[in-house]
């Protein structure tokens, strides 16, 4: 056979990984369509799920492409999706991984885990809900809740999929008319738009067949995503690593010698010989060994997990960090940016479980100074946060965090709130800065 | 197939990259989990995707030159006393290799219980196994369990989440999922709890087969084509076995086949093949056109939502 088979690389495996982007829209916008299109049309779907489809269908009835991705009877049975769907397609240039968000607003929360981790968003905007006549035209609610949301979780592109273009008279100018709207949105919110392509998924135009829809002449939907690059923070100088697990003699360490400290490089990178200071025990030591699955190396970088084994014995566990000297500072109260999750509001003052890296602690809210409307980003004075909702918050951790802001680092800015009763994840949070 | 075709005329640019990438992921799901709970195990079928997570966590655990080392949970094997001999052979092979330590959960013990019974002797055991599974995590107090499931195989399981929950009476609730955000895994359990983890969640049957090639991983032999005298039941090749007879009026043929998934003798139906190597196997599944479970697995096509009435009831 005549396959090469490359050897591993340190440093380039993160960016070789699939691009991971979220699909968001409201019911009826055709996302389950648009979906079933891209696996259609990326030969994700097989011989029996096609039977299946034009079983259900009918003798000579299309199939209904929006079936392929409606996975659970409870969704079936009310016609809508209800939690995020991962899906799988590749082309010859890159594979994909697509989390399926609803778009029913009740499960905001589910477009918040779509989210968190994607590299973009696909927002659709189904071009027959709008009032074309109106000057000027407005953008449905969920548009923008959807695009701001995105952007507020940091979802690095995000990309507007303008739908059902077959069914409006005029294409051309209904397309000109939403993008001019679009970007005006986007400009307003501070971000800009990856790219913004009018589509039929029900016929497949623009989605990875070129069509002349709308007076499109630019890249497919596809094309589009096959460019966007992936970015995994691996610029940075300074090292940062949460300990994830410590290996010993008894669980894969290496005989007598000493530990190997495991964890997944949040920032910069982590070289053999380089020194490193351990959060919190504040002791540092050298890289004497550095170990990547199965063999050693030189060098790891962000988004890989390396194993370390200093030059001296040092007290480190699970939670710890390994930082470059003089590079992080610690802090345990801090201004975030929370989204809440779970149906029991927010209560100022009470004990949750917070997450941050690897360490579990205590954390309390110690004040809520207002919540972000989502569809204009504006800021309302409040002190209660219930679910679906996102605020700025004061929090304080029982402990000193070497934290970040979440611009800059996605692992050490981002924590996890899990109420201590329900064990539910009750919400997330995006450190702004110290407080 | 009669000549297998070479992987480089089919799809040119399979980057091997991609496979680093899953590898990271499914190592650091690993390490999580050993590192999160008490005491975790790892779900051992002898099936491929077993073996993959297998070799995966020798990787992730044991340094080079530190083959001595044992994994840190044992592995747990649910037997459904219907199984193919050489599976069972290859499982106790490969276990005496590595010098891992082995649970075996026998679904004839839950039959013997009392909570497992079986409306006819030769019904199949698969939907039987959760009993099963679920009776060896309270024996061993086990809360993860490491599975090899696959985002890919079933519109259920495109739901799942990596870490999943499941309740005192190790119960999925599809409705109820802790939303997963990064890789801040929420692995807090009260009491009789467990988590499910999977590892391989974000890999497609072609991915498990371009990393069993690329890293040599044994599989049982009948993965790979063998003679095997077969019936022809309802579109799909019935293997003859002492547990599967013909039926009356069918005709056995002899059939060159392999196994795309290894499961309970009852229910699981080989595919026409003569791919004898992993790379012929990558090479057929690249032109396949029959989803893994639609041709191989009798009990999924009962009907649509049946994966999901029994991840609901705690299979696995």
């Amino acid at each position: 056979m005549g396959l090469a088979l490359r050897d591993n690389d340190d440093r380039e495996a993160a960016t070789r990984r699939p691009l991971r982007f979220l699909t968001a829209g409201s019911v009826d916008d055709g996302k389950s369509t648009l979906i079933g299109r891209l696996l259609l049309d990326g030969r994700a779907i097989l011989a029996d799920q096609l039977d299946a489809l034009e079983a259900r269908a009918g003798g000579g009835q299309p199939i209904d492409l929006a079936l392929l991705t409606d996975g659970l009877e409870a969704e079936r049975e009310q016609g809508i999706t209800i939690d995020v769907a991962y899906r799988y397609f590749a082309t010859a240039k890159r594979k994909f991984v697509i989390a399926d968000a609803p778009g029913h607003e009740q499960y905001t929360r589910n477009m918040v885990t779509a989210a968190a981790g994607s590299d973009a968003a696909v927002v659709l905007v189904d071009a027959t809900k709008l009032d074309l006549a109106r000057e000027p035209l407005q953008l449905l609610p969920q548009t923008r809740r959807h695009a701001l949301l995105a952007k507020l979780l940091r979802v690095p592109h995000i990309v507007f999929a303008v739908n059902k273009l077959d069914a409006v008279a005029d294409a051309d100018g209904a397309f000109a008319r939403v993008r001019a709207a679009l970007e005006a949105f986007a400009a307003e919110a501070g971000f800009a738009p990856a790219g913004i392509v009018p589509i039929s998924a029900l016929h497949g135009d623009n989605v990875s067949r070129p069509s002349a829809l709308g007076g499109s002449d630019g890249p497919t939907l596809l094309e589009l995503l096959e460019a966007l690059p992936v970015d995994d923070g691996a610029t940075a100088a300074a090292a940062l690593v949460p300990v994830q697990f410590v290996a010993n003699a008894a669980n894969g360490g290496v005989g007598h010698q000493a530990r190997v400290l495991w964890g997944r490089v949040a920032r910069g990178e982590v070289a053999l010989g380089a020194e490193l200071v351990v959060f919190p025990s504040g002791e540092s030591a050298r890289v004497a060994e550095l170990h990547v699955a199965g063999r050693r190396a030189e060098r790891v970088g962000a988004g890989r997990s390396a194993g370390v084994v200093l030059d001296r014995q040092l007290d480190v566990s699970r939670g710890d960090w390994l930082a470059t000297p003089g590079t992080i500072a610690p802090t345990s109260r801090f201004r975030a940016t929370l989204a809440w999750l779970d149906t029991e509001p927010a209560i100022v003052g009470r004990k949750y479980w917070l997450r941050h890296g690897n360490r579990w602690l205590q954390g309390r809210i110690a004040a809520i100074v207002s919540r972000v409307d989502v569809a204009t980003l504006g800021h309302h004075a409040t002190d209660a946060l219930g679910v679906n909702d996102i605020g700025e918050v004061v929090v304080e951790a029982q402990h000193e965090l070497p934290l970040a802001s979440f611009d800059d680092d996605r692992v050490a800015g981002a924590l996890l709130v899990v109420d201590p009763a329900s064990h539910r994840t009750s919400g997330t949070l995006l450190v702004r800065a110290a407080a | 197939m009669n000549a297998p075709t070479p992987l480089d005329r089919l799809l040119p640019e399979v980057d091997l990259g991609q496979l680093d990438a899953l590898e990271e992921e499914a190592i650091f799901i690993l390490r999580e989990t050993a590192a999160a709970f008490e005491r975790p195990a790892l779900l051992f079928s002898a099936g491929k995707d077993s073996c993959v997570v297998l070799h995966l966590a020798q990787k992730a655990f044991k340094l080079t030159g530190s083959a001595k080392a044992r994994l840190p949970f044992p592995l747990l094997h649910v037997d459904t006393g219907h199984n193919f001999p050489e599976v069972i052979a290859f499982r106790d092979a490969i276990v005496e290799e590595l010098g891992e330590q082995l649970v075996v959960a026998h679904l004839e013990d839950s039959i013997a219980r009392g909570s497992v019974r079986l409306a006819s002797t030769d019904e199949s055991r698969n939907g039987h196994q959760s009993v099963t599974l679920l009776e060896a995590v309270e024996e061993h107090h086990f809360d993860a369990l490491i599975g090899g499931a696959r985002r890919d195989e079933e519109k259920a399981r495109a739901k799942e989440r990596i870490l999943s929950h499941r309740d005192s009476f190790g119960q999925w609730q599809p409705k109820n999922q802790r939303p997963e955000l990064w890789t801040l895994f929420n692995t807090r359990l009260k009491p009789g709890e467990h988590m499910r983890a999977f590892p391989i969640s974000n890999w497609t049957e072609l991915d498990v087969w371009l990393y069993i090639q690329r890293e040599r991983i044994a599989l049982p032999s009948l993965y790979y084509a063998h003679h095997r005298e077969v019936v022809r039941r309802r579109g799909l090749l019935v293997p003859v076995t002492a547990l599967t007879p013909p039926k009356a009026g069918e005709r056995v043929e002899t059939l060159d086949v392999r196994f795309r998934t290894v499961g309970d003798i009852s229910c699981t139906c080989p595919v026409e093949s003569d791919a004898a190597s992993a790379a012929e196997v990558v090479a057929e599944t690249l032109a396949v056109t029959v989803s893994e479970r639609g041709a191989t697995r009798m009990d999924d096509r009962t009907s649509d939502a049946s994966m999901e009435r029994r991840k609901k009831e705690g299979y696995f």
